[in-house]
């Protein structure tokens, strides 16, 4: 199946886009497929601290990711009053 | 709330509220009994001070340690020319006084800190986190939620904003997620760039500003669905918006108390991330070119930066000096500079390791010593 990922914050500038597709063969949770994506961007390191929203709900390590779901990988962001 | 009278001055500033239906004067009584915390009184603080004052919010309170720079003016639209160098606190109470003068203010000029947080929260009903940092945001969420306060969040990076409001207790007494329940512990330091390393569009803190104090007045006034158990994304490059929703985390423990907030995110310990390498100061690199010495000096910042300022190095972005490393001398000295001295630490350790170099020297401080003490007439960013 093709997953499409909307990038957010600094995931953007890592992967240099705004959106990115990933083939997968079969259904992964959350957590398999941040160490998929893990292993395709090496410098995406730390993504345990990013969140996974899908069809924009944020989603716990455990949840299936199925074809054409909505996925948002969103890094924290602190800028404000600089 | 009826014992809150207007002055017919009030009445008549305040006429295009009192005539909305939903909102009327209860809306407005519930504004002008509100006590309001904004932490942080720059890119976001500046939009959120600006309408809460104008909207007739009673009390509101500025927390912020800092002095204006010229820097800040470039989003900062709360203050001008005159005030940089003098005090954020008194410089935004001093233009929001000119603003609205039924508007009581207070000053907290002091960064806020685990040992004076719970005092200056408790005096508010509602706090916005306008800050730059991690520990202080984890700090701001933790207080709040000990304190049962609501949090209206902003933040932004580059041409991206997020909005929410954490911990609100609505009508039927349900608290909603807090910051923690989205994002639990912060990430190490250096992972996300702050706006000062990071960049940010000086437009985009006006717009998620105005959000977070549309957020405020709602909270204050029980108008319309505050921005609780959601999170708000703007990208201003795409107009693309997405309003996420966000669960509590039940396996979270319950906050309790104040902990040591730079510790928590890593504060103080991220120095180890800079590889130790050979350096020379700004004052030894106008030595050896006043000397005659051969030497070679490589700047590994973007050609975007070059174009800020430049001390005539080679320019060889970070990301490509590996590939043009036949460019770098192995006969004579080599001094290597970057904006503040980290990416240069960085290449010149790759290049030992990978290329076996020995002549290679970091310049301390980068080329904001460089402008501090030797030219002051580069521009500093």
């Amino acid at each position: 199946m093709k997953l499409e990922i909307l990038l957010f914050g600094i995931a953007r500038e890592i992967v240099g886009s705004s959106k990115l597709q990933l083939e997968q063969e079969e259904p992964v949770d959350v957590k398999s497929f941040k160490q998929v994506l893990q292993r395709r961007y090496p410098k995406m390191n730390h993504l345990s601290y990013y969140k996974v929203a899908i069809n924009q709900e944020f989603a716990e390590d455990d949840q299936l990711i199925k074809e054409g779901d909505e996925i948002a990988l969103i890094p924290p962001v602190s800028g404000g009053a600089f | 709330m009826g014992s809150i009278k207007f002055s017919k001055e009030e009445l008549e500033r305040y006429s295009r509220h009192l005539i909305i239906p939903e909102f009327n004067i209860e809306g407005q009584r519930r504004l002008k009994n509100a006590k309001v915390l904004v932490v942080g009184s720059g890119g976001l603080g500046s939009p959120l001070l600006l309408y809460l004052t104008a909207a007739g919010v009673g009390t509101i309170g500025i927390v912020d340690f800092d002095l204006v720079d010229e820097t800040n003016l470039q989003r900062q639209v709360l203050f001008s020319v005159d005030d940089v160098g003098q005090s954020k606190s008194a410089s935004a109470i001093k233009r929001l006084k000119g603003l609205n003068p039924h508007v009581k203010f207070i000053e907290h000029n002091t960064r806020l800190t685990s040992e004076n947080a719970l005092e200056i929260l408790s005096g508010y009903d509602v706090v916005a986190d306008g800050t730059d940092n991690f520990p202080t945001r984890y700090l701001v969420n933790d207080a709040c939620v000990i304190l049962q306060k609501p949090n209206v969040y902003a933040s932004i990076f580059r041409f991206e904003g997020q909005v929410s409001v954490f911990n609100y207790t609505d009508q039927n007494g349900n608290t909603g997620p807090n910051y923690r329940d989205l994002f639990p512990t912060p990430p190490p330091p250096g992972l996300v760039p702050s706006c000062a390393e990071g960049g940010v569009i000086g437009v985009l803190p006006g717009i998620i500003g105005s959000l977070q104090a549309n957020e405020v007045i709602k909270v204050v006034t029980h108008i319309g669905d505050p921005l609780s158990g959601r999170l708000f994304l703007f990208d201003a490059l795409t107009f693309e918006t997405r309003t996420l929703k966000v669960h509590k985390d039940p396996t979270q423990e319950s906050i309790v108390k104040l902990i040591d907030y730079q510790e928590f995110c890593g504060i103080g310990q991220e120095a180890d991330d800079t590889p130790s390498v050979k350096e020379v100061t700004v004052r030894a690199l106008e030595d050896m070119k006043d000397s005659g010495e051969a030497y070679q000096l490589i700047d590994v910042r973007e050609p975007y930066e070059y174009e800020i300022a430049n001390i005539n190095g080679v320019l060889i972005p970070l990301d490509q000096i590996a590939d043009q490393v036949d460019q770098i001398a192995s006969d004579k000295k080599v001094v290597v500079h970057c904006r503040s001295g980290v990416r240069s630490a960085n290449a010149i350790s790759l290049l030992e390791k990978k290329f076996g170099f020995t002549n290679l020297y970091n310049l301390k401080g980068g080329i904001l010593a460089y402008a501090d003490e030797i030219d002051n007439t580069l521009a500093k960013y």
